[in-house]
């Protein structure tokens, strides 16, 4: 259920500006993989061309390439919404579905792909997919409410709920925490550190502390400049990262003498 | 417990904004809100007076005592609690004055509409009967008192709902898909551009051009003589909604989050899906409604049908051929050209009537809008 994800040469336009440049790296599948960087750095623009979101903005486009297991996710002739179906992404703002009840938002990788399932199917995967998000017991009596009605902490976990029940291979966090309460962070990284036995996680993250916490690997980016494309300044074990970092930048930004 | 060194005027905690130099706030007094009711009283008697006893015109006297409330409200506020007060008593009673100058033609007009209309509109051959072969000699009976109101605006009740229908099924097709092509497909290209003025020009058609139009298109595939129909009617009230429909449609899409959007792609929904299941239903009270405001909008057209649809005294539920009637241009025609020249009064209370029924279909189809968008609203809870 997780793969291996090989990242070659990757520079990524948004139109003419560059916001990365020549990214190389490889994530192990069943690993917590965690980017860090101040911001504008472009960790968020590189975790979104791990499965294709990048380019529903206008202009933005990649060179390079992506595989996951052996296959380039820009190869000719793959579709990209066969890409989001093996990678789900979580947002950095919980949206779930305002329309939908509690229950249709988790299923809504099924339902608004017009997939038939019966009713008891769907019962058990909801539930499946809720428990491995650690909600089910917090909404298992109020599955038909709406989704907004939930708190934010909870609202998060519903839409990685929402990720898992669609049986990706790879999970992307974008920044997951940042709009959350310490107790619903503590909550979310628990589960990451739950989903990283089925999945292979990679978590963008403002907080070097939660990097830390959860991750097996870590990538800092950096800028050299504003107005230049932000590049993988070093990418190895969270511990070596955080104790011993061999490039000065690195060490810099963690011992908090920059960003 | 005194400290020589920290005396209160120096701690800037506890520092007041007049013990800087320059800043003198205005000290706060306590006013009572009886004198502006006191002034009101006087006002109104002072209004009684002018137009009662000193025989001023209506207008005038309103204007004077209106002025003059105003002036000795300010005073008295100024007096008691400083300029602010006084201007904001003012600027307070300004818009209570503004409003009321902007509500009361609307109910004058509700007022004469319901008043005038009410007896006929209600009596149900009103509804049932059609203008055929009705006289003047009918009227003169009505008149004498031997018969009822003869006739009735049935067909013209139905011509207005099926032209109406028509245009809706007409627009908005056209204008949701235009509207979609613009938000999610067409963002900034030259093609929207382009289309987004292109519908800012027809939004300023003047609505007799659109029945011309529709007018001319027809006699140029059928000849002058079969030209006027419904659908002609339909198409020209189309060229009048569709730039509403796009608009608000527009606006409508324009505030669904993209966060939402991306959610959904996220979850390898193809774009058309996304746009189908999430995009559209999280709008879909905001469309609802703005599709129902511009049925309202056209729905009391008289001039495009005039041309494009002629008038019909008769029956008339096929909207392939020949002049329909619709209740506005019913009201027009009857009340212009009444049966009897001599007896004019139940043709103009036909007229009140057909108006009190446009007037209230509007009012209806404003109220559906208000209940769908509530109906269709993301819940919270």
């Amino acid at each position: 259920m997780s793969k291996r994800i090989d990242v070659k040469n990757l520079d990524i336009f948004y139109g003419d500006f560059q916001a990365v440049k020549d990214v190389s790296m490889v994530i192990e599948p069943k690993s917590v993989t965690a980017f860090i960087g101040p911001s504008g750095c472009g960790k968020s623009t590189f975790i979104r061309t791990l499965n294709r979101m990048h380019e529903v903005i206008p202009g933005a486009r990649v060179e390079g390439e992506v595989l996951i297991d052996g296959q380039n996710l820009y190869g000719r002739g793959v579709d990209p919404v066969d890409v989001r179906r093996q990678v789900g992404m979580v947002f950095q703002r919980p949206n779930p579905f305002p329309t939908m009840s509690i229950r249709d938002n988790v299923l809504a990788g099924v339902k608004l792909n017009s997939k038939r399932m019966s009713g008891k199917a769907a019962d058990e995967l909801a539930e499946r997919a809720l428990r491995g998000a650690n909600l089910w017991n917090e909404v298992k009596d109020r599955l038909d409410k709406p989704g907004s009605g939930l708190s934010g902490g909870q609202q998060q976990r519903l839409c990685i709920a929402r990720a898992i029940a669609v049986q990706p291979e790879v999970i992307l966090m974008d920044e997951p925490c940042s709009a959350l309460d310490p107790i619903s962070t503590l909550a979310i990284e628990d589960l990451i550190n739950e989903l990283k036995s089925d999945y292979t996680v990679v978590i963008v993250t403002h907080n070097m502390q939660q990097a830390a916490r959860v991750s097996d690997r870590t990538g800092f980016f950096n800028l050299e400049a504003t107005g230049q494309p932000g590049q993988l300044v070093e990418f190895d074990d969270t511990q070596k990262i955080f104790n011993n970092p061999s490039q000065k930048a690195t060490e810099d930004y963690i011992s908090g003498r920059f960003g | 417990m005194t400290t020589p060194t920290q005396s209160p005027d120096h701690d800037i905690h506890h520092a007041r904004l007049d013990d800087v130099q320059g800043i003198e706030p205005s000290p706060v007094r306590p006013t009572s809100s009886r004198a502006q009711w006191l002034a009101g009283v006087g006002a109104i008697v002072l209004f009684a007076v002018l137009w009662q006893v000193l025989d001023l015109h209506l207008a005038l006297a309103v204007s004077i005592s209106y002025l003059l409330f105003l002036a000795a409200v300010y005073l008295v506020y100024r007096s008691a609690g400083g300029r602010r007060v006084g201007l904001d008593i003012i600027v307070r009673w300004l818009v209570y004055g503004a409003f009321t100058l902007a509500i009361l033609p609307l109910i004058s007009l509700l007022w004469t509409v319901i008043s005038e209309g009410l007896p006929v509109a209600f009596s149900p051959s009103f509804w049932t009967e059609d203008m055929t072969g009705i006289t003047g000699l009918d009227d003169q009976a009505y008149m004498e008192g031997t018969a009822s109101l003869a006739g009735g605006a049935g067909h013209a009740i139905v011509g207005t709902l099926m032209i109406t229908g028509a245009a809706t099924l007409i627009s908005v097709p056209i204008g949701m898909f235009t509207a979609i092509y613009l938000v999610e497909y067409g963002r900034n290209n030259r093609l929207s551009r382009g289309i987004r003025f292109m519908v800012d020009v027809m939004t300023g058609i003047p609505s007799i051009v659109a029945g011309l139009f529709a007018f001319a298109l027809f006699v140029q595939i059928l000849g002058p003589r079969d030209a006027k129909m419904g659908v002609a009617g339909a198409i020209a009230l189309s060229v009048l909604m569709i730039p509403t429909v796009v608009r608000n449609s527009e606006e409508m899409l324009r505030i669904v989050p993209n966060e939402l959007r991306e959610a959904s792609l996220a979850l390898g929904v193809p774009k058309w899906r996304t746009i189908a299941k999430v995009v559209l239903p999280t709008a879909a009270s905001g469309l609802a409604s703005g599709i129902t405001l511009a049925i309202a909008r056209v729905i009391g057209e008289t001039a495009p049908l005039l041309v494009a649809v002629g008038f019909a005294r008769n029956w008339n539920l096929d909207m392939m051929t020949g002049p329909m009637n619709s209740l506005a241009v019913y009201t027009y025609d009857i009340f212009t050209k009444p049966l009897n020249p001599a007896i004019i009064d139940p043709s103009r209370e036909r007229a009140w009537a057909a108006a009190l029924l446009l007037v209230l279909i509007v009012v209806g189809l404003n109220l559906l809008a208000r209940l769908i968008a509530k109906l269709f609203a993301p819940k919270s809870r």
